[in-house]
């Protein structure tokens, strides 16, 4: 376990007879992402308030990096911290570059040098130079997202808290902000806390995921895998959802999948080409650009969702399922057709490597645990 | 002469554009009088305004003051405060402020109420202070309502101004007293037409203003298109 850069002894916030946060304790351990998932109005948002005191604790402490956040003033310590939200909250009066120079002008820093680090921001949350005179109003949702980011890490704080940052924008926006914060991470290795209720962004970006229930109550810290495996209680397991054993997959990656070999078509040859069999179409690049029908010959048929060779059986097993041909389309790296993979395949590696694992548990672990699993296994 | 050409000749005269009562001169102390308003009422209205902006408190006393005070007839207020106070200058003045500082502390307070939370609540855990959050967001994004509210107040004054002619002062409410008194009706409504001018003139240099000092980002709003993430086969 590594050390603990926040951790909650005992914290509760009443407002007038309404418990918010129930005596939470929880430590949220230094350079990871934990994320707080829960239903609405299960305090996890209060939590995270309460670390950079925009909410104040009725009981108990809170210690960030060895100290009582209590005794430190508010001000000081909410700049000694990124946070982000979910509508990003840029001042509409002030430019890109200023929004983000924020909190670096704020600890005394010169204008300049201020913003020539706000300009290198830019280029971390991956926004083009050209915004950086524009105002808030004149950015796309997701742009006003990245700005929110990049000036959250403009003091280079050690923690980040991100309160639901992602769930304003439309899904593909998300995604792509879900992979670059994954991204910023593996290079900055900041502590987040990252509020959501979505169990998916959870899993996806959690290393620790704290479940909170009904009237502030933590149901369960624990990996991603871990609770999706064996849920602590019938809340988290509803919460999970009955979705919980497909997106489980996600955990396997797809070694040992065999692959096959498949003919392909060029995509110029298409018009002229009675396939026997439905067959993928490649461009110029080797990369697949749908499927040639046996059907309805001369038209190129839309493909499904493509399963990046190293990725998780999820997105394999998706690809196959999502394919018009019913076999889903591998890719390498570089997006060039590598083969072909059905459903059962993927189906019967899922079961393979799930026996290995409760194997390894089992031999690991004692039997204890292994029993604990078939019981929360029987869930939707 | 009808009344329109006995206009056309008071203005016309020499005596009215030189010389202690001439146009310029009442077009000078009325200018100064509103000024003089304005500035007195802002620095009462703007200071409580931000206050109970900022802080939501006084909020129903402020809203149950200004209204209550908008409903006192000038008139009255100016002989009650020259009554007391004596002639002079300050008690016309004052009785002016009374009734300016209702709409400047009316756009001060909305216009920093009407800043949106999430602004002000992001500003907040960014780590300002409650000054520089005053200072630094709110007054900002309020500037342009808390002007509209001074330029209400500058037109208002402008008008009202007339009434302290009709103790001590002039201004060109002067001319409107004095036609009165001696029956001279071309005079009275020369007196009409230069404040009603007056105020077109000050309310089109105060839109002016107001356009400079706005916000940059409201008025050239293009939204390019987010790169799109392709996933998947087209």
């Amino acid at each position: 376990m590594t050390e603990a850069m926040i951790e909650f002894r005992e914290v509760s916030k009443v407002y007038g007879g309404a418990t918010a946060v129930d005596r939470l304790s929880l430590t949220v351990p230094r350079g990871q992402i934990t994320v707080f998932v829960g239903p609405s109005g299960c305090g996890k948002t209060t939590s995270l308030r309460m670390v950079n005191r925009m909410v104040e604790p009725s009981s108990g402490t809170i210690i960030v990096d060895g100290q009582d956040v209590s005794t430190l003033p508010a001000a000081k310590l909410r700049r000694s911290m990124g946070y982000v939200m979910q509508a990003a909250g840029l001042m509409p009066h002030r430019t890109v570059v200023d929004n983000i120079a924020t909190v670096p002008r704020l600890n005394g820093v010169s204008r300049r040098s201020a913003r020539a680090r706000a300009r290198e921001l830019l280029d971390v949350v991956g926004l083009p130079q050209a915004l950086a005179s524009r105002y808030p109003a004149q950015l796309s949702g997701g742009q006003q997202q990245r700005v929110g980011v990049a000036r959250a890490l403009a003091a280079d704080p050690p923690v980040l808290l991100m309160d639901e940052p992602f769930s304003a924008v439309d899904p593909v926006v998300r995604h792509e902000l879900q992979q670059e914060l994954l991204r910023l991470q593996r290079e900055l290795g900041k502590t987040i806390v990252f509020v959501t209720h979505d169990i998916d962004e959870a899993v996806l970006l959690g290393e620790r995921i704290a479940v909170f229930g009904v009237g502030g109550r933590l149901a369960q810290v624990a990996g991603p895998e871990e609770i999706l495996r064996a849920p602590a209680d019938d809340f988290v397991a509803g919460f999970v959802g009955r979705d919980r054993g497909f997106r489980h997959l996600g955990f396997y990656d797809d070694s040992g999948l065999a692959v096959e070999g498949a003919e392909t078509l060029p995509k110029s040859a298409l018009p002229n080409a009675r396939p026997a069999e439905w067959t993928v179409v490649v461009d110029d690049g080797g990369r697949p650009a749908g499927w040639a029908s046996p059907k309805e010959p001369g038209t190129l048929v839309s493909g499904g969702s493509l399963h990046r060779a190293g990725a998780s059986l999820r997105t394999a097993l998706d690809a196959a399922l999502s394919s018009p041909s019913g076999r889903g389309v591998v890719i390498d790296d570089d997006g060039r057709f590598l083969g072909t993979v059905g459903a059962t395949a993927v189906i019967a590696q899922a079961d393979r490597r799930r026996a290995e694992a409760q194997r390894e548990r089992a031999g690991s672990q004692g039997t204890a645990r292994a029993g604990a699993e078939t019981m929360a296994g029987g869930g939707t | 002469m009808n009344l329109f050409e006995q206009t056309w000749a008071w203005f016309a005269d020499p005596l009215q554009w030189s010389g202690y009562s001439s146009i310029p001169t009442r077009l000078g102390e009325h200018v100064f009088y509103t000024l003089l308003t304005v500035v007195i009422a802002s620095a009462i209205a703007l200071p409580i305004g931000a206050f109970v902006g900022h802080t939501g408190r006084g909020r129903v006393v402020v809203v149950a003051l200004a209204g209550a005070l908008r409903a006192v007839p000038t008139l009255g207020l100016l002989v009650l405060f020259v009554l007391l106070a004596g002639i002079g200058l300050m008690p016309p003045i004052w009785a002016l402020v009374i009734l300016t500082v209702p709409p400047i502390l009316a756009g001060t307070y909305s216009g920093i109420a009407a800043v949106a939370p999430v602004v002000v609540d992001a500003a907040r855990a960014q780590g300002m202070r409650e000054l520089q959050i005053l200072f630094g967001v709110e007054l900002p994004n309020a500037a342009p309502v808390i002007f509209g509210g001074i330029r209400a107040a500058v037109l208002q004054v402008i008008a009202t101004a007339t009434v302290v002619a009709y103790t001590n002062l002039g201004g060109l409410g002067r001319y409107i007293f004095d036609g009165l008194a001696l029956s001279d009706y071309p005079q009275m409504l020369g007196g009409s037409v230069l404040v009603a001018v007056l105020a077109v003139v000050a309310d089109l240099i105060l839109g002016v203003l107001l356009r400079r000092l706005g916000p940059r980002s409201a008025s050239k709003r293009k939204i390019p298109a987010p790169e799109a993430l392709k996933e998947g086969m087209p």
